[in-house]
This record gives structure tokens, sequence and C-alpha cells, in this order.
């Protein structure tokens, strides 16, 4: 049986990798992968918690997130399109209007 | 008679106030005027009433009304309520009465004036607070009618207010009022301290009683004494008194000569108990009144502006009422005021008269010859410069003869000096006065008369105007050349204005005759009719030992009178160069006396001055820029500092927000963590 703490560590080192993705990158598709990154950590977390704990209410959730992660996928995807369209870049730091 | 009618006295003024001040402007001035002469008209009646009330036999000293509490807080409270006593009903007589002759000459004088309405409104106002000061019987209701009689002093003074000069004087008239409004707060501070009220019977019944005087009682008289100061126009605050004459005539006729400048000589006789506990007190108002009355009497010798000289008598006649209380007469003191009201009055109104004849000249210099142009306003304003010179048997022969004989009466030897000082300015009087009707009846005309052809067009009102600055600047006697400025030929005024004239005429001649003396073959009605209030059985001039030297003081007074007019005749008609002569001999002197001792100007560089630094540098500069403005943009700048710094946070850079998000949750971890340690749970 693998300790929890090896589960916990592996989402803790995906964790940071989104983070820093998130704020490294510029290209708006690669940011929104790192949050799908982060998210998926805390998954792990979830899952490896309701293993340990045999209870199924962690796993409950964990769908939950997946269903939500998907309406979101879906959602930012479109406001990434219409982004597209609109300034003809993906660069964040080049989408700042509301800036002033 | 009801006493419920004392209410009326000052309430029906002021309702011709608001009338006219509120629908005036829109009003024919036919009705404007009728409003104003009925709204005083009335009270003059109901004061007639009055006077037949308390004249007859079983009448009560004193007739009071009085309100619900007007001011009461814990310890304190004011009534709002009028007395009339004897010395209330002469003050009451001569306002209404004098006052009512002076609307109706008003009628007559502004009728060509632009705010018409607002003249009479102003003046009905001015009539409101007179009576109030006159009636109340509290220091704090007279103080209401008294800060009253500024504000329609200052209106009135300022009424042609898009002229400089008349704004200025009215500022100043009220600035310099405030003084001696200063001294009478302070002066009722110390009695609210001391007596925990301020209504007449009560203070004046607790000092009655007190054996002792001076100290508390002096300190509260010489406050009272600067207020009065103020108010009737002497030293050291008699300045604004001729800067007031730039109001309209009548103005200068109600307010600058027979009513509101009494104000202080009616307090100060209203406050005889105080005073009578308060010797070092009366002194300096006697020395005041003295060396106002001669000091007013020199400058007026020289003045040119008809007005002007008769406003420096004023401040003069002034100065013998405060003399004649200071020596303890009040009587006298009043006795003067009212006879001083009916010539000065009339005296006044006579100017206007020949003003208006001459289509607004007032310089003596263009004047001349109108003995037989105007024969009513000549034989009337003769009536009253008789009764202020104090020829017999004229008004002010007696009044003015009273003063000194009570002043000289006394046992103090400083009295002595005052009697000298009172007597010089008798003679200055008369000199004065008989050299404005000289040189404003008598001689050759030197005014242009334009024919009746002579149609007055702009340019030469300007090129009028233009020469009267001119000839105004200059100082020596020397006659200037004739200035084109009457535009109409000389008439007499019309019987609205005549008619008042000839009334004042009349009571400046006989005015006199109810205050006779005992030494002089009358009954000296006037002391007994005021007896009641100034407990005059100290009253020396009924003791028959002193017969003898009465008719000598009143002798020569009289011969100092008459050597007054006689210089003035041989100065002014006999010889007309002679006075142009002094002057160039004397010229410093001349000079002295024609720039009324640099007084104005001297206040201004010691007194003015000084102030406008101070408030400039140091209140203007450093406390108001420096401190309040300073602590405001101060915290303005902080504000602004502040948000400056938070403002970069707010960058527009999603990374960065997300940056700080993560930060903050590592914070927040790092808390949960490791926090417990540091917290003694």
């Amino acid at each position: 049986m693998v300790p929890i703490a090896y589960y916990l560590v592996l989402a803790a080192v995906l964790f940071c990798i989104g983070i820093a993705a998130f704020l490294i990158k510029r290209n708006v598709i690669t940011i929104f992968m790192s949050i799908e990154l982060m998210l998926n950590a805390v998954n792990l977390t979830f899952v490896a918690f309701a293993h340990m704990w045999h209870q199924v209410s962690g796993q409950i959730f964990v769908f939950f997130v997946m269903v939500v992660a998907a309406a979101e996928a879906a959602v930012g995807l479109a406001i990434i399109i219409a982004l597209f369209r609109v300034r003809q870049t993906l660069n964040v730091d080049q989408v700042d209007l509301l800036k002033n | 008679m009801n006493p419920q009618l004392l209410w009326l006295i000052p309430t029906l003024p002021f309702a011709g106030f608001l009338l006219n001040g509120t629908l005036g402007r829109k009003l024919p001035r036919a009705l404007v005027a009728t409003i104003a002469l009925l709204f005083t008209l009335a009270p003059a009646l109901i004061v007639a009433q009055l006077w037949i009330f308390m004249k007859s036999a079983g009448a009560p000293l004193a007739l009071s009304v009085v309100s619900r509490p007007w001011i009461a807080v814990s310890g304190f409270s004011v009534n709002f309520a009028f007395t009339v006593d004897h010395l209330t009903l002469v003050m009451l007589g001569v306002i209404t009465g004098v006052g009512f002759l002076i609307h109706i000459y008003s009628v007559g004088y502004m009728a060509h004036e632009e705010g018409y309405w607002r003249f009479f409104a102003y003046l009905n106002l001015f009539m409101f607070f007179m009576l109030v000061l006159v009636l109340a019987s509290s220091f704090l209701l007279l103080f209401v009618g008294w800060e009253g009689v500024g504000l329609a002093s200052y209106l009135l003074i300022g009424f042609y207010f898009t002229k400089d000069s008349a704004a200025n004087a009215g500022k100043k008239a009220f600035i310099v009022n405030r003084i001696g409004d200063f001294g009478f707060l302070l002066a009722m501070f110390l009695m609210v301290a001391h007596y925990g009220t301020l209504d007449f019977n009560t203070i004046f019944a607790s000092i009655a009683a007190s054996p002792l005087s001076g100290g508390l009682f002096t300190a509260i008289a010489l406050l009272l004494v600067l207020g009065a100061a103020g108010k009737s126009a002497q030293i050291p605050l008699y300045i604004w008194l001729p800067d007031a004459m730039e109001g309209p005539t009548p103005v200068s006729a109600l307010i600058h000569a027979a009513t509101m400048v009494t104000a202080g000589i009616y307090m100060i006789a209203r406050c005889h108990v105080l005073f009578d506990h308060a010797p070092a007190a009366l002194t300096v108002v006697a020395c005041i009144g003295a060396a106002t009355a001669l000091f007013a009497a020199t400058i007026g010798l020289v003045q040119h502006d008809i007005k002007r000289v008769l406003a420096y008598s004023t401040v003069s006649q002034l100065g013998y009422m405060f003399l004649a209380c200071g020596v303890g007469d009040y009587s006298a003191g009043i006795f003067h005021l009212m006879t001083h009201a009916f010539f000065k009055g009339l005296l006044f109104l006579a100017a206007g008269s020949v003003i208006h004849a001459l289509s607004g000249e007032q310089d003596m210099r263009n004047m001349g010859g109108l003995r037989k142009r105007i024969p009513i306003t000549f034989w009337t304003m003769s009536a009253g410069v008789f009764a202020i010179s104090g020829i017999f048997p004229f008004a002010g022969f007696y009044s003015k003869d009273e003063i000194l004989y009570d002043t000289i009466a006394s046992p103090n030897h400083l009295h002595i000096l005052l009697w000298f000082i009172g007597l010089l300015t008798a003679g200055l009087t008369s000199f004065y006065m008989f050299r404005l009707w000289f040189k404003t009846f008598f001689g050759a005309s030197r005014f242009d008369e334009p024919g009746p052809s002579h149609a007055p067009d702009l340019h030469a009102a300007h090129l009028a105007a233009v020469h009267a600055s001119k000839t105004s600047t200059l100082v020596l006697e020397a006659e200037p050349e004739p200035s084109p400025s009457h535009a109409h030929a000389v008439h007499e005024s019309s019987w609205i204005m005549t008619f008042p004239l000839i009334i004042l005429a009349i009571l400046s001649l006989i005015g006199g005759w109810v205050g006779i003396p005992e030494a002089l073959g009358g009954h000296n009605e006037f002391d007994h009719f005021l007896a009641p209030v100034f407990n005059a059985g100290l009253d020396i001039a009924a003791n028959p030992q002193h017969f003898f030297m009465e008719r000598v003081d009143a002798i020569v007074s009289l011969l100092v009178a008459l050597t007054g007019a006689f210089i003035a005749w041989y100065f002014y008609c006999y010889k007309p160069g002679t006075a142009a002569a002094l002057a160039a001999k004397y010229r410093r002197l001349y000079s002295l006396l024609d720039h009324k001792y640099w007084v104005d100007e001297i206040y201004g560089r010691f007194i003015i001055t000084p102030l406008l630094v101070v408030s400039r540098l140091l209140l203007n500069g450093l406390i108001d820029g420096g401190i309040i403005q300073g602590s405001a943009s101060g915290l303005a700048a902080s504000t602004r500092g502040g948000s400056w710094l938070v403002r970069r946070i707010q960058s527009g850079n999603i990374r960065s927000y997300a940056g700080w998000l993560a930060a903050g949750a590592a914070v927040v971890i790092a808390i949960v963590l490791f926090g417990h340690h540091g917290f003694p749970h």
C-alpha cells in the first residue's frame, strides 16, 4: 500500500507547477491549462483521502469538480475565442483594457 | 389709560417698515408716503395721550407692560418689558414728535430720489428701534434698540450706496460704534455676573441700597461711558458722525442730530443711580464732554460744507449734554437734549432746504445772498441759529445756561475749568453758527444762476462735477470761482418742506420756556417734571441765595454768545476779507483745524494700519494661510500620497494579481501551520 504522503507530495508538486505556469506563462490557453492542472492536483488529494478513510464522499466531490471544470472549460474556451476574434492575440499582458 | 397701548408705540412703525419694505417697490409714491406718515403719526398720538395721562393727578410714577419671559435659562431671565416714566416720556415726545415732522419734510425732500420706498422703510425701521430703546426696561432690550438704531443708521448713511464715500461712511459709523458696543456688552456681562439680572429696577435698587461707591460701580459705569461715547459721538469715538453726513439731509436731522446720537445721554441719565455711586466715572464723563465740546467747536469754525459745520456743532452740543450729566445734573442734560432736538433738527432741515434750493450745492463758498430768495427758510433757520447760539429768549439760551450754571455751582475745583471751557465753546458755537448764517444768507450771491432757458446737458454736468471735486480740495478760505452746477433757478421749497420748518422754528423759540429757572422768573417746570426720576431734591437752583450768581452766569454767557455773533458779523459781513487774511496769517493753525487736527490720519496711522498689518500677516498669513489652510491641504496631500502607493497594486496585469493571490494563500497556510506556536491558546 502506497503511503498517503506520496499522493500528497505528488499533488503539491502538480499544484506548484500549475501555479508557476499560471504566473509565468502569457498565453491564455496555457494559463487555462495550468488552472486545470491545479484542479486535478486538488482532485488527487480528494481521491487519496477518500481511499485512506474509506469514504465515498471525497470521490463524489471529485466528480463535481470535474463537472464544474468541464463547464468552465466550455465557457473559458468560448471567451478565449471571442477574445481572439476581437484582439487578435492570446497574450494576457495585452488584454488590460480595464486598467485605469 | 390702557398700558397695553405701549406695545403699539414701537410696533406701528415696524408694521410700516414691513409694509413699505416688502411691497413698497410696487406701490405708488403717494401711497408709500401715506403709509410711512400714518405709522409714525399714530405712535405720536398715543404718546400725546400718554403725556396727558402722566400729567394728570394721581398718575403712577411709571407705567409698565411685561410679556412672558423672553430669555429664561437657569438662574437668569429677561422679560420683554416696556416701562414709561417721565424720562422716557420726554424721549418719546422728542422721537415721535420731531420724527413725524422730519417724515413730513422727507416726503418733499426725497420726492425726486430713487429708492423712495426704501428710504421710508428704513426711516420707519429706525423709529421702531429708537422707540424700543427708550421704552426698554432692561439693559438687554435697550441693547436691542441700541444695535437696531445702529443698523438703521448704517443703512441710511449708505442710502446712496452707489457712491463710494457714502458706502465707506456707513461702514465707518458701524465699525466705530462697534467699539462702543463692546464696552456696553462688557458692562452687561459684569452686571449679569454680579446681580444675575439685567432689569433696570432690580439693579438700580441694589445699587442704591449699597453704602459703598466706586470699585465695581466705576468699572461698569466706565464701560457704559465707552458705549455712550460711541453712540453719542464723543472723544475718542466721534469720528464717524461728520462722515455720516453722506446720508440724505432728513436722515442727518433725525438720526444724527435729534434722536439716535442722544441715546448715549439717555442711557447715562437712565443709569444715574449707578453713576451717582461712581464719582470717578462722572468726572470722566464731564471731562470727555467738555473736551469734545471745545474740540468739535474749533473744527466747526473752518468747515465749508454747510452740513459738516452742523455735524461738528452736533458733536459739540452732545459734549454739553455729557458735561451736564458729568456734573450730576441729568435733567439739564435731558433739557438740552430736547431743545437741541428742536433747533438742530430745524437747522439740518433748513440746510437741506438751502441745498435743495441750490440743486445740491453744499459748499458755503458758493452760497450767499439767499435771504430774499428763500425767505421762509431764512427766517426759520435764523430761529435755529439764534437758539443754538444761546441768544435770549430762544430755547438754547435756557438749556445751555442751566448746564453752565450747574457746572460752576458745584463745589469741585475742576469744574471751574470745565465751566470756562463750556463758556468758551458757547462763544465759538455762536461764532460758527453766525458765520454759517452770514455766509449763506447775506452778502453777494456767489453762485452762478442759469437763465430759465438753460438746458442741463450731460457734458456740462460732468464738467461741473470735475470742477466741484477740484474746488473742494482747496484748503484756504479764498473764494473759488463759482461752479456752474445749479441747473435750476433758486427756488423756495414746497409747503410740505417749509411746514415742519415753521413748527420746529416755533419750538426752537418757545421750547426753552418750560425750563426757565426760578432765578430768571420761571418755575423750572422741566426739572420738576423729571424730579420723580432724578430725585431732584438735590437741585441747587431752587435755593434763592444763589439767584444772584445764576443771573450773573446767564448774563455772562449771553454776552459771550453776542461777542461770538459780533465777531462773525465783523469777519463775514462787515469786512469780508478778514477771515481769509487771518487764515493766511496763522496758516499752520488754520491748516490744523481745516484737517480736523489730523485725527482721522492719526487713527489711520496708529490704529488701523497696525490692525491691518496684524490681520494680514499674522491672522491671514500665519493662522489662516499657515495653520488652517495648511492642515487642510496637508490632509489632502497625505491622502493623495497614500492612494498613490496603494494604486500601484492595481496594475491591470492579471499575473501579478494571481501572484498576490498565491502569496496571500501561502501566508494563510503558513499561519495555519505554524501560527498556533505564536499564540497562547
